[in-house]
């Protein structure tokens, strides 16, 4: 099977740019160029040197030998949290600032749920003296204060988006229409794969580095550059396209994508956009979303802002219908309960996106033989307060 | 023949279109705004179908969109109520929309829909060109719906030319790099836009939308076109209290083109 994008942008029948003819411009200038800019020596080299020397990569693949003995198989942990900034956000936007910059652009755009894309493209904005707009939907720049804390002392203007339902998808909607009215000298840094094509190809390929660096560790470490699974949290998906991109068409390595069910799945609070989605057009790309029955957009829910995303990246939407990755569904008090064991075995405080992925060890079964790569996309520095007060509420 | 093609085969000149959001301020006014701004004088409409997700749209159409769908808007009512007074109005009625809608609804059954509701064509932003010509081209000629494309000062010629080719009905010109509603008044480099297209001879009629708001911008526009579209500007003067609708609506018309 093949599960590169096609001339035309899409994966199957996922993908391609549905886009109103004010972006055509815009994104033919990127379809035309990315790949050419991102196979240039210059760009290769610009970027191989700023993901070693600022972002700190690689990122360690860590054996985890109490969770492994726990789940009698061996763990490992593609250490993404350990990156500057605390996530793997931080891969693409390196990668889109210096193809920002060899186009030209002179301002920076960027939508952000969390906060995390947010602060990854406001860092890179900083690094390289770039004007830098997130928009961000007005009910997560309150409950995501620390963040925008962050953008704010890195230089860069957040502002509120006040329409629809205030949170992700209508940040993206704002960030979208800022592009429109300044196509020219504008950058816009989408922080997932999604959007309409060249995106979802160009965000994949810079994530790529992450499982590119587990083909090598893993030789190292268990004497075959593949694994038997990897298991990643799926918002949009970029973490989950980075740490699979080196493995898609290598079929006995098994990919599991973990959405959040939120309060479960049929609880009408919920972000599992795999089985409550149906196909439609989402920012530009065809693939599954969470609509209703006259097509409306639903706003999803899932406690980690990072995974509550109405749709999913086209890349996903065709493994997942063409059955090369396997979706699970993990609730918020399951992610919370892996946080927490995670944390108390391997000492490490995962994302509560990360979380997601780390309970979904709970659901599969793995035999003692097999080596599983769970991608650890973030720290949980973030997320202290929820994890305190859903957790601890007594300390 | 399709009533687009004999308004600009008996018109050339001052065509005032009009968009409107359907279920806006209320559910049922649909048939009160189409046969108020019949009687005041507009030659076209544009039915705007309420979409949670309007991205080239800007506050006030997205703002009355949202009220429209809690109102209880849907893609069946809005053809139900077209339908409903499509025999009380001559004027050629287009359906604006997102895409999304339509591939929830089937895009064959509303463009069948469509038809039998008495709409003459649609306006669909985020429908690329190169997926209407290999999906879905067939069907809104079997179905006698015409499609109009978008052009913006950033278009390139060929790809205009090629815009003039496919669309049905008439060309909408974006008046400029925004979303709707977005800016006020109209710029030297805007009116050499316009004269740039105006000179490519486009075998197709021309409507400029988007940043005409009243008399001075919709007449300096119509130097340049057939005509052009206000929106975002009749929206507002509506406004989201029901009270004298159609006294409202008449004097917003009466505002752009006085009565003769």
């Amino acid at each position: 099977m093949n599960f590169e994008v096609d001339n035309r942008g899409f994966y199957g029948e996922f993908g391609g740019a549905f886009i109103p003819e004010m972006l055509h411009a815009n994104i033919e200038e990127l379809r035309s160029q990315y790949l050419l800019i991102m196979e240039s020596a210059d760009f290769k080299s610009k970027f191989q040197a700023l993901l070693r020397d600022y972002v700190g990569r690689p990122s360690p693949l860590y054996l985890a030998e109490r969770l492994s003995e726990h789940y009698r198989t061996n763990i490992y942990l593609k250490r993404e949290d350990l990156n500057h900034t605390g996530a793997h956000k931080i891969n693409n936007t390196i990668g889109q600032i210096l193809l920002a910059q060899a186009l030209g652009k002179t301002r920076i755009i960027a939508e952000t749920g969390a906060g995390q894309h947010g602060v990854a493209t406001a860092t890179v904005c900083a690094l390289m003296g770039l004007e830098c707009i997130v928009y961000m939907g007005a009910i997560d720049i309150e409950r995501q204060a620390p963040n925008v804390a962050r953008m704010k002392m890195l230089g860069a203007k957040v502002v509120p988006a006040h329409s629809g339902s205030k949170t992700l998808k209508d940040a993206t909607n704002e960030a979208i229409r800022d592009w429109i009215g300044n196509p020219v000298e504008t950058h816009y840094i989408i922080g997932s794969v999604v959007g309409p094509h060249p995106y979802p190809d160009m965000v994949a390929r810079f994530q790529s580095v992450i499982s590119l660096e587990m083909t090598s560790q893993l030789m190292e470490k268990t004497g075959s550059s593949n694994p038997n699974a990897i298991v990643a949290c799926v918002g949009g998906g970029s973490n989950a396209a980075g740490a699979f991109y080196h493995y898609l068409d290598a079929t006995d390595v098994r990919l599991i994508a973990v959405e959040a069910a939120g309060r479960g799945i049929d609880t009408g609070e919920s972000a599992a956009t795999s089985v409550l989605g149906s196909k439609g057009i989402i920012h530009g790309s065809r693939t599954l979303l969470m609509q209703t029955e006259d097509g409306q957009i639903i706003e999803p829910y899932s406690i980690s802002a990072g995974l509550d995303y109405p749709g999913i990246g086209p890349l996903h939407a065709h493994l997942i219908e063409t059955k090369r990755a396997e979706a699970i569904h993990i609730t918020d008090q399951e992610a919370l309960q892996s946080a927490l064991q995670v944390a108390r075995m391997e000492g490490i405080i995962p994302a509560l996106e990360t979380a997601h992925a780390f309970a979904a060890l709970n659901k599969v079964k793995f035999k003692a033989s097999d080596n599983v790569v769970v991608c650890l996309s973030g720290r949980g520095d973030k997320d202290l307060n929820t994890y305190i007060k859903k957790l601890l509420p007594n300390e | 023949m399709n009533r687009i093609d004999a308004l600009f085969q008996q018109k050339k000149k001052e065509i005032l279109s009009i968009y409107f959001t359907a279920g806006y301020p209320k559910l049922e006014d649909t048939c009160t705004i189409l046969r108020t701004l019949q009687a005041a004088g507009a030659d076209l409409v544009e039915v705007g179908m309420p979409y949670s997700d309007p991205m080239a749209d800007g506050p006030t159409i997205q703002e009355s969109g949202s009220v429209a769908i809690k109102n209880g808007m849907t893609v069946a009512t809005l053809f139900a109520q077209i339908r409903s007074c499509r025999a009380e109005v001559e004027m050629p009625i287009i359906v604006m929309g997102y895409l999304n809608q339509m591939m929830q609804f089937g895009m064959e059954a509303f463009l069948r829909s469509a038809k039998e509701a008495g709409v003459d064509g649609l306006i669909v932003p985020d429908l690329p060109a190169d997926v209407f010509e290999q999906e879905y081209r067939d069907l809104f000629n079997t179905y006698g719906i015409h499609l109009s494309f978008l052009i913006t000062p950033q278009t390139s010629e060929a790809r205009i030319r090629h815009i003039d080719s496919i669309s049905t009905g008439f060309i909408y010109v974006v008046s400029d790099a925004s979303i709707t509603g977005a800016k006020a008044g109209i710029s030297e480099a805007q009116i050499a836009y316009f004269k740039r297209i105006e000179e490519m001879e486009l075998g197709k009629p021309r409507l400029i939308g988007f940043g005409i708001s009243n008399a001075a911008t919709f007449h300096t526009a119509c130097q340049h076109s057939q005509g052009a579209i206000i929106g975002s500007a009749f929206i507002k003067s509506i406004g989201a209290d029901e009270r004298d609708l159609a006294a409202r609506i008449t004097q917003f018309m009466d505002g752009i083109r006085p009565p003769v």
